[in-house]
């Protein structure tokens, strides 16, 4: 019965080490990025990244706006100072806009 | 359709041959808190301020438009948008004509919140007149875009396009804030498009129309989204009409042009001012002197006199 415990709490440990490499890993990968929201403009507007990066939009205007790449993501209206993350686990080009104001566009490049 | 009594065919033949008169448009004022319409026969004229409206008491259909009332909006241009938007039903209510209804041009609420919905319409009800609505995107924000649909979308078509007849005009209030495309500008869509096209079909060419949508149907300012990608075939359904008289809202300020036989007008926002196009980084909300505030917010109210081919439009400011 003592194995049983023991061996139960060594597996336990490796799962713990292993989560927390594959986090440490994960971050020192890809660096998590803010696009913000200024005078109804994506800033940056256009970047590239690394997979698995987390990009995170906050909106530092008056106005709600919204964030979306068409069948890709979807934000809710933000609105101000709210904000908005999505991490990219494929490559390829996400073009996205705010679609209660399309003319304000971006594209995020992930590699 | 017995309002349509007053369909004055016998003001000249529907080809269209008074033209030089229905071209007629006088705005005489631009103060601020709405636009008081007078329509008299066919096309948009202005009764001037309001103290002369009174004094000349135009006859036939006043009706009135308020725009952008953005309740929820709590922000440095305007951190109380419900008591400004109360301020304006007081200024209708105390208007010397009382006016036949009242259209509303979209962004009732800034978030869609239930709340700001129930908010809007105890206010906007004090006014005891019949409500036309057109949502703004501002309408459109919740989860399931139903808040909108429940309260203002019955007896409406897609997205909320309509049209009705009052005193022997047709109005029409379409919706241009939905599926709108990256680069874009305000859409109509193909399915509304349609429906315009056949909702006009057969109609007098006499019959005064007037066309009412949140965003401008024709193009103010494209680097801000100020304007309707479709808007051109709108306009092309609505030629060969003696007097057409487009309303929107959206820019938060008043701007005119007359083309033809068409009137475009954009009323003011109870709520806050937006900029000049191009005269800003971005039409963001515009913080104001305080005492200034209420000179740029306001409602209009348009009148229609039968048996004159002239429609008025007067922009009342909630001050000045």
């Amino acid at each position: 019965m003592l194995s049983v415990t023991l061996r139960n709490l060594a597996v336990r440990l490796v799962v713990a080490v292993v989560l927390t490499f594959s986090q440490n890993l994960g971050s020192a990968r890809a660096e998590d990025i803010t696009v913000n929201i200024d005078n109804f403009t994506f800033e940056p507007a256009q970047l590239t990244v690394k997979v698995g990066t987390t990009v995170t939009w906050k909106n530092r205007d008056d106005i709600p706006h919204t964030i979306v790449s068409a069948g890709k993501f979807k934000s809710k209206a933000l609105d101000t100072d709210d904000s908005y993350s999505f991490t990219f686990t494929a490559a390829g080009d996400y073009p996205f806009f705010c679609s209660l104001h399309p003319h304000m566009t971006g594209t995020i490049k992930v590699e | 359709m017995s309002e349509f009594d007053h369909d004055h065919n016998d003001q000249g033949p529907e080809d269209g041959s008074g033209v030089s008169r229905r071209r007629v448009l006088e705005c005489m004022t631009w103060a601020g808190t709405g636009v008081l319409w007078t329509i008299s026969g066919g096309v948009p004229r202005s009764l001037g301020l309001v103290g002369a409206a009174q004094a000349a008491q135009p006859a036939g259909l006043t009706f009135l438009q308020i725009s952008d009332s953005h309740v929820g909006f709590d922000k440095p241009a305007n951190p109380n948008a419900i008591g400004t938007l109360e301020e304006a039903i007081a200024k209708i209510n105390g208007m010397p004509t009382k006016p036949s209804f009242m259209i509303h041009t979209g962004d009732i609420t800034h978030l869609s919140k239930a709340a700001e919905f129930d908010n809007a319409q105890r206010i906007i009800s004090q006014a005891k007149l019949d409500v036309h609505y057109v949502p703004g995107e501002h309408d459109f924000l919740d989860e399931e875009i139903k808040l909108y649909r429940e309260r203002y979308g019955r007896d409406t078509k897609g997205a909320g396009w309509y049209s009705f007849d009052a005193s022997g005009v047709h109005f029409i209030g379409l919706v241009n804030v939905v599926n709108l495309k990256a680069g874009g500008l305000g859409n109509l869509g193909a399915e509304q498009l349609e429906w315009l096209e056949d909702d006009l079909k057969g109609r007098s060419k006499s019959t005064p129309i007037v066309v009412f949508a949140h965003i401008p149907l024709w193009t103010v300012y494209p680097e801000w989204g100020w304007g309707t990608e479709d808007g051109a075939r709108a306009l092309d359904y609505l030629k060969g009409f003696g007097s057409v008289t487009v309303l929107n809202g959206h820019i938060h300020q008043v701007m005119q042009k007359v083309e033809g036989n068409v009137t475009f007008h954009t009323a003011r926002s109870t709520a806050f001012p937006q900029p000049a196009p191009g005269s800003a980084p971005s039409p963001g909300p515009m913080k104001v002197a305080d005492d200034k505030l209420r000179g740029l917010l306001g409602v209009a109210s348009i009148n229609f006199k039968a048996g004159e081919q002239r429609l008025a439009i007067i922009d009342t400011p909630l001050q000045g």
